[in-house]
C-alpha cells in the first residue's frame, strides 16, 4: 500500500466531476426499490384510469371528438411523471439528511452544479420511467395517436426537471419526513389534481377557469396533451414559455440554495 | 507547507440567549506526516473544528487550509486532499460494501479504482464482506467501511473523529495498526478521541481544547513532562483530609492523587497517615494523559502552548 499524495491520472476534475457517479447512485437507489418507486405509481395511475374512465366515458365531452379515456391517458402519464420526479429528489435528500449519510456527499469535491445535475437528472429518469410505464399499461384502453413527439419529449423533460428541482428545494428545506409529506399532500397533489388531469379546464366555471391559468402544472399537462391530440386548452407555445420560465426560476433558487449549503453546511 | 493550518478560527452559533461561541481564535498548524491528537471534553469544540476543516460547517471567522488550499475558496482541491472518518456510524442502506466504495471513489472523480478498493478491503478485514449489503453489517464492520470510504481517494491527510467510540478491543487494535502504518508511509493523521491512552500511544503532538479555545499545545512527551507525572493509587474506607479531598479522584474505595515529584509523594503520604486514612494496596505509578488532561482542564497548570 502506498501513500500517494497525488490523485491518480484518471482523476476527473472540473465543475461536473463526480456528477456522473452521483447520477448513477441516485438512479440505482430508486431502481433497487423499483417495485415501490416505479411499479406502485404505475398501478395507481391504472386504477385512476379504470375508475374514472368507467364512470365518465361518454358523459364528458372534451376537444370535440376525443373520447374521455383517450383524453385522460396523457393527463395520468404527466401527473405520474411530475409526482415521481418530485418524490425522487425530495425523498432521497431527506433520507440522507435524517440518516446522516449525506456526510458522504458533503466531504467530497462535488460542486453545487454537480449536485444539481445529478439529483435533477435522476428525477427526470424516474419521472420518465414511471411515465413510460403508465403509458404502456393504459394505452390499450383507448385509441391514442401521437401528433408531435417533440412536444411530448419537451414537456416530459422540462416538467420532470422542474419537479426534480422543486423536490431538491423541498428536501433542503425540510428537517423531517412529515414536512416533505406535507409539501407533497398540500401543495403538489392539489396543484396536479386541479391542473386539468381529469377534465378540460374549459368545462370549469369562469372563476376556476381563470384560477387554473395561474397554475404552472396546468401548462405542463396541457402542453404534454397537445403532443398527442394536436389540440389543447391554450397554445403549446404559451405552455412552453410558462414552463420554461417556471423551470428557470426554480433552478435558480435551487442552485443558489445548494451553493450556500442551505441547511446542510452549518 | 503545513498539512493543515488553522488561523484564528472562530465559530458562533446564534441562539435565543445570545450567540453561542463554539470556537474562539483557534490557531495552530499540523505538519506533513504528523500524527496529531485533538483532545477535549464534550462540547469543547473538537467536532466543530473538524467539521469546518471537512466543509461540513463554515467558520464565522479566520481560515483553514489543507496543504495550502483554503477550505472555502478552493474547497474542491482541499477536499480531494482530505479523508474524513465521521464520528456517527452512518451508512447508505441501499448499497453493498463494494458499491458504496465505488460510489464514494466516483464522487472524487476517481474511476476504475477497484485495485485500491480491494487493497483497502483486505487491509481492513472486509474482503469477505464486499458483496454484503451495508444493512447486514455489525457496528464494527460498518465502522471499518467508514474508514475505507475515507481512504478510497488516497488522501494525504486523514481525519478521524472519535473513530473507536463504542468499538470492541480487537477492532480498535486492527484500526490503530492500520492507521499507524498509513502514518509511517507518509500520511498526516488528525485524531480526536476520548481514549486518552490511544492519543498517548499514537500522537506525536497534542492540542487540547476547552470551551472552544486551545488550552495546551505541545509534543505529547513535553506535555507529560510539564505536569504531575506520578500517580498514587490506594484503597481506603476513611474520609480523606480536606487538603487532599479536592484534588483526589475517588472511585468507590479507590483513590488516585497525582504528584509532581518524590517530595510531594512523601508529603501526601504524611497527610494520609496523620489523618488516619490507612492507605491499602498503595501503588506509585506513572500518571497518564488523562490525569494531565484533567489537571489542565481544572486550570491547575498554566496553559502550555509551544509551536
Amino acid at each position: 500500500m502506498s501513500a500517494t499524495a497525488l490523485p491518480s491520472p484518471k482523476t476527473e476534475t472540473g465543475v461536473l466531476a463526480g456528477a456522473r457517479t452521483l447520477l448513477y447512485k441516485e438512479v440505482l437507489r430508486f431502481w433497487k426499490v423499483s417495485f415501490q418507486t416505479v411499479a406502485a405509481p404505475v398501478l395507481t395511475a391504472m386504477l385512476y384510469l379504470l375508475i374514472f374512465g368507467h364512470v365518465l366515458e361518454g358523459r364528458v365531452k372534451v376537444f370535440g371528438t376525443v373520447g374521455y379515456t383517450s383524453f385522460l391517458i396523457p393527463g395520468l402519464v404527466m401527473m405520474s411523471v411530475l409526482q415521481n420526479a418530485f418524490a425522487n429528489s425530495s425523498s432521497s435528500l431527506i433520507q440522507s439528511k435524517i440518516t446522516g449519510n449525506l456526510v458522504f456527499l458533503l466531504v467530497t469535491p462535488l460542486s453545487h452544479w454537480a449536485w444539481f445535475v445529478a439529483y435533477v437528472g435522476a428525477s427526470v429518469v424516474r419521472g420518465a420511467a414511471v411515465g413510460a410505464g403508465v403509458l404502456l399499461v393504459t394505452v390499450w384502453f383507448a385509441p391514442l395517436h401521437v401528433d408531435n413527439v417533440l412536444w411530448i419529449a419537451f414537456f416530459t423533460i422540462a416538467g420532470a426537471a422542474l419537479m426534480g428541482a422543486l423536490g431538491l428545494v423541498a428536501g433542503l428545506w425540510a428537517e423531517k419526513f412529515d414536512q416533505i409529506a406535507a409539501f407533497q399532500n398540500f401543495i403538489i397533489m392539489p396543484m396536479t389534481f386541479l391542473s386539468g388531469v381529469f377534465y378540460s379546464v374549459k368545462s370549469l366555471p369562469p372563476v376556476w377557469y381563470e384560477v387554473s391559468h395561474l397554475n404552472p402544472f396546468f401548462y405542463m399537462i396541457d402542453g404534454f396533451r397537445h403532443g398527442f391530440f394536436g389540440t389543447s386548452d391554450v397554445s403549446p407555445w404559451l405552455s412552453l414559455a410558462v414552463v420554461s420560465a417556471s423551470l428557470a426560476v426554480i433552478c435558480a433558487v435551487c442552485l443558489h440554495l445548494l451553493r450556500i449549503g442551505y441547511k446542510i453546511r452549518h | 507547507m503545513p498539512a493543515v493550518s488553522f488561523v484564528n478560527v472562530a465559530k458562533t452559533y446564534p441562539s435565543p440567549r445570545g450567540d453561542l461561541r463554539a470556537l474562539d481564535d483557534v490557531t495552530f498548524d499540523i505538519a506533513q506526516g504528523e500524527f496529531f491528537g485533538l483532545l477535549g471534553p464534550n462540547g469543547a469544540g473538537k467536532t466543530t473544528l473538524i467539521s469546518i476543516l471537512a466543509g461540513l460547517a463554515r467558520a464565522s471567522g479566520g481560515s483553514v487550509a489543507v496543504l495550502g488550499h483554503d477550505v472555502q475558496a478552493e474547497y474542491a482541491a482541499a477536499r480531494r486532499l482530505l479523508g474524513v472518518v465521521p464520528q456517527e456510524l452512518v451508512f447508505d442502506p441501499f448499497f453493498t460494501v463494494r458499491e458504496a466504495l465505488r460510489i464514494q471513489s466516483g464522487y472524487f472523480g476517481v474511476r476504475d479504482n477497484d485495485d485500491w478498493i480491494d487493497e483497502l478491503l483486505a487491509n481492513l478485514g472486509l474482503a469477505d464482506k464486499a458483496q454484503a449489503n451495508m444493512r447486514q453489517l455489525s457496528g464494527g464492520m460498518k465502522r471499518r467501511v467508514l474508514v475505507a470510504q475515507a481512504l478510497v481517494h488516497r488522501p494525504p491527510v486523514i481525519v478521524l473523529d472519535e473513530p473507536t467510540a463504542g468499538v470492541d478491543v480487537e477492532l480498535r487494535q486492527t484500526l490503530w495498526q492500520f492507521i499507524a502504518r498509513l502514518n509511517r508511509e507518509g500520511h498526516t493523521v488528525l485524531l480526536t478521541t476520548h481514549y486518552l491512552e490511544e492519543a498517548e500511544a499514537l500522537c506525536g503532538r497534542i492540542a487540547m481544547l476547552k470551551l472552544g479555545r486551545v488550552v495546551a499545545l505541545d509534543r505529547t512527551s513535553a506535555l507529560l513532562a510539564g505536569t504531575a507525572s506520578t500517580m498514587l493509587s490506594f484503597k481506603t474506607d476513611k474520609p480523606l483530609p480536606p487538603q487532599l479531598a479536592d484534588r483526589a479522584r475517588v472511585t468507590g474505595r479507590i483513590v488516585q492523587i497525582t504528584a509532581h515529584d518524590a517530595r510531594e509523594v512523601e508529603s501526601i503520604l504524611g497527610m494520609l497517615i496523620a489523618a488516619g486514612c490507612d492507605p491499602e494496596d498503595l501503588e506509585i505509578g506513572r500518571a497518564d494523559l488523562e490525569d494531565v488532561f484533567l489537571e489542565i482542564m481544572r486550570g491547575e497548570t498554566p496553559a502550555r502552548v509551544a509551536a
